[in-house]
């Protein structure tokens, strides 16, 4: 059973949720991102992940077993009293590959962070969502005293396809945040039309 | 895929490290021993796992059922808990956070609760639902009021 959601009832209407991915490197700025369009302050949940060794499935691997704890921080945008949209900070690190699995199932898109003063650290996103065929936009975080490098440059550096939108942004800035996350709706409605 | 942990700024001629076009990301060949198969502890939830859980997301819609009757002592603190907050609609990802427990946690204490009738559930758009036009449209102009 997929929902419950066939009984109106007396309840207030629940809404339908959808999801944006935003990923980059550690410190490349997400959560910033998240907390400059998000309408509440960034809630942070965690999953408990117990990590064993393929091919044990009996009781004396369990000594073998190591515990991840992966935070995922994460905000929330009402659109109408029927549709919330969520955004989620995702862990950068390739090494949590299996949360963006889960993360990306069903989320209308991503925007990839992408740090020029570390840009390797967005290569593992950038991979995944390409090969997922997730639409996705990079989002060049201009730091303060970084060096300001050209959008060709880092699109050229991430070997992204044309039609990838690179747009440079400040996370800090509501509006530059705003204007993120209509280029890659846009995009995702091109991708939709395709 | 190699890590690229150490970055020389003065390896590329325009500064930046340069991501190879072809092959990287691999789900199927997992380097060494940071992934593998996961188990989830469900330490509250008394072991009980997703065979008799109903499928949550992380932004499934939750809210408690107004005229449920419940019974306090078949429950857990904290599925009362997650009644109490879900008398407005919230999603699995926000109860988890507020109540700081793990979201596989939530997961099987609210499809507890789903299938007791004390709360109701609203799956999120998925890659089976494909996401209507109105509905893009609706959040391209819910982000532009922002």
């Amino acid at each position: 059973m997929a929902s419950r959601d066939s009984d109106p009832g007396p309840e207030a209407p629940v809404p339908s949720a959808l999801k944006i991915l935003v990923a980059g490197g550690f410190g490349a700025g997400k959560t910033t991102l998240v907390g400059a369009v998000s309408e509440i302050a960034p809630l942070s949940t965690e999953e408990v992940m117990t990590e064993a060794s393929y091919g044990i499935d009996d009781l004396s691997g369990v000594e073998s077993k190591t515990t991840t704890t992966v935070a995922l921080d994460f905000g929330r945008i009402t659109i109408s009293p029927s549709l919330v949209l969520y955004l989620f900070g995702t862990p950068g690190q390739e090494r949590f590959w299996f949360m963006w699995e889960e993360l990306s199932e069903g989320a209308l898109g991503a925007v990839v962070i992408a740090d020029t003063r570390r840009l390797e650290t967005c290569f593992a996103a950038v991979d995944f969502f390409e090969q997922r065929g997730v639409p996705f936009v990079v989002a060049v975080n201009c730091f303060d005293g970084a060096h300001q490098y050209e959008a060709d440059e880092v699109r050229e550096a991430l070997s992204l396809n044309p039609d990838i939108p690179v747009t440079l942004c400040d996370a800090r800035e509501r509006e530059s945040a705003k204007q993120v996350l209509l280029t890659l709706m846009n995009r995702v409605s091109e991708q939709v039309a395709a | 895929m190699q890590a690229h942990d150490e970055f020389d700024p003065g390896e590329s001629p325009h500064g930046l490290p340069q991501r190879a076009a072809v092959g990287g990301f691999d789900a199927d060949t997992p380097e060494g021993e940071e992934a593998g198969p996961l188990v989830r502890p469900y330490v509250i939830a008394q072991g009980r796992d997703h065979a008799d859980a109903v499928q949550l997301d992380m932004i499934s819609v939750v809210i408690a059922a107004k005229r449920a009757e419940v019974d306090e002592m078949a429950l857990e603190p904290e599925q009362l808990r997650i009644l109490e907050l879900c008398r407005r609609p919230l999603s699995v990802a926000e109860v988890s956070a507020h109540l700081d427990i793990p979201v596989a946690v939530v997961k099987v204490l609210l499809s507890d609760l789903l299938n007791r009738g004390l709360a109701l559930a609203r799956a999120p758009y998925t890659a089976k639902s494909p996401v209507s036009r109105d509905v893009l449209q609706a959040v391209l102009d819910g982000i532009q009021r922002l």
